[in-house]
């Protein structure tokens, strides 16, 4: 039992380090830190840079060209970079459809959208949930239809998908569709890959509480997509969604992320005041950052011990991952909530200009702080982790079924 | 960075586990409780045997060299069995206090009859109005000739009822010092009483003690780091200690939760309960993250790092413990609160766990002070 570093992973933390002070574009690292609005150029050029060093994909194995690093070096890797203030790189291509590519694609498919996701050339998202069809995600109605033709078999798809994060920006769309509606609802069900640009697929933007647009309403319309482009069997794609849900879970705590935004909060709790002492001093204010903190030291430990644990096993992630879901998840709200309340009366401000990467301040507020502008819309945004991949009520569902056989 | 047990510690747990099934069961454990020694001598004799009287001593000393981590494998063991045993009183706090600043001629009388099991010690340090303070003390030391008479009283001394001896916190003319003392010497009186989860402790008096030059532990005036650390190390074995207990009550709650019908069906059908037990499996796998943590940090040199580590599994585990604690109780509907069941048992020591050497809102403030100083 040591909690310590090796020698070796402490120099590879360096080297990550070193890396990042090397190659990440300060206005990119800028941004993140800041809470500011990235573009979709600040994604795809970082990504570059990373493929360019051959880190491309940490969670990959070397033979699709991936760092074939194990889950220690992973995290390592995930926690300098967001440090650093690197972009999160999208998990849709690398970390969902890739991992269902390489176990159930053929070489074919294989060898056309693999290199494509690592490189950053294709933008990936994801077309799971339906309208009426969320947590009972198998209840999915969008229809795929098999229609035989001398210029090649392909699917007509008809129906609606929802949540679509940055499918405004995306390629290519990885969707769960009906195939069938004979027998269980869960053996209807095909995984197939649909180019973004195919005539009839119209995507409608949601704006979400923070007032930004990051999620959509993708509407199909016969639109014509080749058989070739089924992952694996026709009426076996809920056993590969599950395979995906289930996988790549080293990044889901979110850990490197939120001891970035502790470190944030704590800044801010410094730099406010209240009746002239800084906030910090305040012990009730002072109190909820340590209870966080706690938080986070203990899913910091959990993480390690879980992911250690399938590295050494080799074995696919368990329902374990679902304990990092649900408590990742919580620390990532209350934090996002303790810099919005670290603001006091500031927080109610909206101001649009202040998530522009230019922005400086305002002479008219002195007391609205560079920091304040996106604090607010971070808190109302992050709402959505509790709700996402699997709400944690149908986390605690899995938990109590899977492991506790209830 | 590595979450592996050695092939030693883990043969440890497993004769731990094996001895609290067949030899220490609840029955026997419930019984105990009620026996005029509160505890089993058998079984003290029987861990000597294991050597974990010796565990954390040195090895010059007859004792094994070992760390916390193996203190913590040892206390997750002795909570699933429901110890009753002074384990933490005479091995990890008192022998801890002399390991660490006992002379070599005490830890020659001392430790290698802790390790054989014929010697009981107990901490008499913290004192009625100071709560959880350990830099209050109001304990006199006045210097009689060679040595020195002890004169105050001691609250909630766990563990004295049985103890060869105590430790002694007094204030001398140049600070706190400590003072091995007979618990049977003229002017030491106990008030003893079990405490609500079946343990022992006594409300000590020290009126007109004498003890001689030899009875001071550690350079005089300067024991409050050493108490301080005693007190550290005692903190993240009772963690481990509670990780052990909050593992068992998930295992008798899930049970319970698949086995007691209502409506026609295994209460644990119920979404409003398998939601609460997958919270209690929560709290119980980030508690073992704390208590992990708490156990590496506290044989840090850095005195630091190591109370704002202790400090902070203590806070994290105290919260998790009643939730886990509570909502077993809550499971199991009526059962929870008879006396019959161990589950009401496991709950008592969990909670009294929870106030011993400070609770959850304590420690809480002593780690979030910590965040003044970065």
């Amino acid at each position: 039992m040591d909690l310590n570093f090796t020698a070796e992973e402490q120099s590879f933390r360096e080297e990550v380090r070193s890396f990042l002070r090397a190659k990440l574009p300060v206005e990119i690292s800028r941004k993140v830190l800041g809470g500011k609005r990235l573009a979709k150029d600040d994604f795809v050029r970082w990504q570059k840079l990373l493929h360019a060093q051959g880190w491309g994909a940490s969670g990959w194995p070397a033979t699709f060209a991936g760092t074939g690093w194990n889950a220690v070096q992973q995290h390592i890797f995930d926690e300098e970079c967001a440090d650093a203030g690197a972009p999160m790189q999208l998990p849709f291509g690398l970390k969902m459809v890739a991992p269902v590519i390489m176990a159930f694609g053929n070489p074919v498919q294989q060898q056309r959208f693999l290199p494509r996701i690592i490189d950053g050339t294709d933008w990936w998202c994801q077309g799971y949930s339906e309208p009426g069809s969320g947590s009972d995600l198998a209840s999915l109605k969008m229809r795929a239809q098999l229609v035989k033709s001398a210029d090649g078999d392909h699917y007509v798809v008809n129906g609606q998908k929802t949540w679509t994060t940055l499918g405004q920006y995306a390629d290519w769309i990885f969707c769960l569709v009906r195939t069938s509606t004979e027998g269980r609802q869960q053996e209807g069900i095909s995984f197939l890959l649909i180019d973004m640009k195919t005539p009839g697929i119209e995507v409608r933007p949601i704006i979400m509480l923070d007032g930004e647009h990051e999620i959509n309403e993708v509407w199909f319309e016969d639109v014509k997509v080749p058989a070739e482009n089924l992952i694996g069997e026709e009426n076996k794609g809920w056993t590969y969604a599950k395979f995906l849900l289930g996988h790549e879970r080293t990044g889901i705590a979110g850990v490197g992320r939120s001891k970035r935004e502790l470190k944030k909060l704590k800044e801010i709790a410094r730099k406010e005041t209240s009746g002239g002492r800084p906030l910090i001093e305040d012990q009730r204010f002072r109190d909820r950052i340590a209870q966080v903190e706690l938080e986070l030291m203990a899913l910091e430990i959990t993480n390690l011990r879980v992911i250690s644990a399938e590295g050494e096993k080799k074995r696919a992630p368990g329902p374990e991952a679902s304990i990092l879901k649900v408590k990742g998840s919580e620390i990532q709200q209350m934090l996002t909530e303790l810099k919005m309340q670290a603001l006091g009366h500031y927080a109610l401000p909206y101001l649009d200009e202040g998530l522009a990467a230019d922005w400086s301040g305002d002479p008219q507020m002195p007391a609205y702080a560079d920091h304040a502008p996106p604090l607010s819309g971070q808190y109302f945004n992050v709402r959505k982790t509790t709700i996402y991949g699997g709400s944690n009520e149908i986390q605690k569902n899995i938990i109590s079924q899977m492991i506790l056989g209830l | 960075m590595d979450f592996n047990y050695t092939e030693e510690q883990l043969a440890l747990q497993d004769t731990l586990r094996r001895f609290i099934a067949k030899d220490y069961p609840f029955e026997h454990r419930r019984a105990l409780a009620k026996s005029a020694d509160g505890f089993d001598r058998a079984a003290w004799k029987t861990f000597a045997d294991f050597g974990i009287l010796a565990l954390p001593f040195p090895e010059d000393f007859g004792g094994l060299n070992g760390n916390a981590v193996d203190s913590m494998l040892v206390m997750e063991m002795l909570g699933r069995g429901l110890a009753l045993e002074p384990y933490v009183s005479t091995v990890v706090l008192c022998g801890g206090l002399i390991r660490d600043a006992g002379s070599a001629a005490q830890k020659e009388a001392l430790l290698p009859m802790t390790a054989g099991g014929d010697l009981m010690l107990a901490l008499a340090h913290h004192e009625p109005g100071a709560r959880y303070a350990l830099d209050q003390v109001a304990t006199t030391a006045t210097a009689q000739g060679e040595g020195w008479q002890l004169d105050g009283a001691k609250a909630v001394v766990l563990g004295a009822p049985a103890a060869d001896k105590l430790i002694v916190s007094a204030m001398d003319g140049k600070g706190m010092s400590l003072f091995l003392v007979d618990a049977r010497a003229p002017g030491v009186s106990l008030r003893s009483y079990p405490t609500q989860d079946g343990a022992r402790a006594a409300d000590v008096k020290l009126a007109g003690v004498q003890v001689g030059a030899e009875a001071l532990i550690g350079p005089a005036g300067a024991a409050l780091p050493v108490i301080e650390r005693a007190i550290d190390y005692a903190s993240a074995a009772l963690c481990a200690e509670a990780v052990g207990i909050m593992s068992a009550l998930n295992e008798v709650t899930l049970e319970y939760l698949k086995t007691r019908k209502q409506f026609g069906v295994p209460i644990g059908k119920f979404q409003a309960l398998q939601h609460r037990m997958a919270d209690m499996v929560i709290a119980t796998e980030q508690a073992r993250s704390m208590a992990t943590l708490a156990a590496v940090r506290v044989d840090s040199p850095d005195s630091a790092e190591r109370s704002r580590a202790v400090a902070a599994a203590r806070a994290y585990i105290g919260t998790q413990a009643r939730l886990v604690g509570q909502q077993a109780v809550q499971l199991h509907g009526g059962m929870g609160v008879v006396d019959e069941l161990n589950v009401g048992h496991y709950f008592k020591r969990l909670t009294m766990i929870g106030l011993t050497f400070g609770d959850a809102d304590y420690h809480l403030g002593r780690f979030s002070d910590t965040l003044l100083a970065a």
